[in-house]
């Protein structure tokens, strides 16, 4: 499966991020906040300078571009665990190689 | 007291466990609260002996602003999330999009499910 990660963040500083933390997944950078609008997981003014960013949420999307599970947390510091998603992934048999 | 409020971000976040429900953190300011207690009580109790009758007084203010912050930080501000009532759900489509990597590269929804891949997008606030 794939993983790609989205926010308002430029890819300097996603870049920096990988660097730091090792992640492997893409990091996409929307910081007009766009897609994150289209997504409806848009919050407003709780960025820097009021400026919108996204709130956490997780979409797990199949191979046809049909949305499957979606996790929208109702707490910034609670997402969906990597476990979690593993077992939804298993529940609605969807391949999850790479 | 201050253990525990600033110890959240740097170490308790890393552990779903002590993330979710911040029971650390909140056993820190338990035993801290514990310790100015009995500190209080020897200050108040026997002055003669101790002192610091003002300065626990101070600390102790300034210790309950810390846990009204981290509790304020944790059970309110934690929890101001809009509804995301316009995100698409289960069974629809999930809109494409092209946006730049982290190398600057383009990559699109398309391109993420190819080769019947199933794609989990993670929105995040950023600013990590």
């Amino acid at each position: 499966m794939a993983i790609a990660a989205i926010s308002v963040d430029s890819s300097a500083e996603s870049r920096k991020l990988c660097q730091d933390q090792g992640y492997t997944f893409a990091f996409l950078s929307d910081p007009k906040a766009e897609v994150i609008r289209r997504y409806g997981v848009l919050h407003r003014g709780a960025g820097e300078n009021g400026r919108d960013i996204a709130r956490p949420a997780e979409f797990l999307v199949d191979a046809k571009g049909v949305v499957r599970w979606v996790n929208l947390t109702d707490d910034i510091r609670i997402r969906a665990r990597p476990e979690v998603v593993l077992k939804e992934i298993d529940y609605l048999q969807l391949p999850s190689g790479t | 007291m201050l253990v525990a409020a600033v110890s959240y971000i740097p170490i308790f976040v890393r552990f779903p466990v002590t993330r979710d429900i911040p029971w650390a953190n909140l056993l820190l300011f338990l035993a801290g609260g514990w310790m100015l207690a009995a500190g209080l009580k020897r200050a108040y109790g026997a002055p003669e002996r101790y002192g610091g009758k003002v300065s626990g007084a101070v600390l102790s203010a300034l210790a309950l602003a810390l846990f009204g912050l981290f509790c304020w930080g944790n059970f309110v501000f934690a929890r101001h999330v809009p509804s995301a009532s316009g995100a698409p759900q289960a069974g629809q489509p999930a809109p494409d999009f092209t946006l730049a990597d982290a190398n600057g590269k383009p990559v699109s929804l398309t391109e993420l499910r190819q080769s019947n891949r199933t794609v989990l997008l993670i929105f995040y606030r950023g600013y990590w």
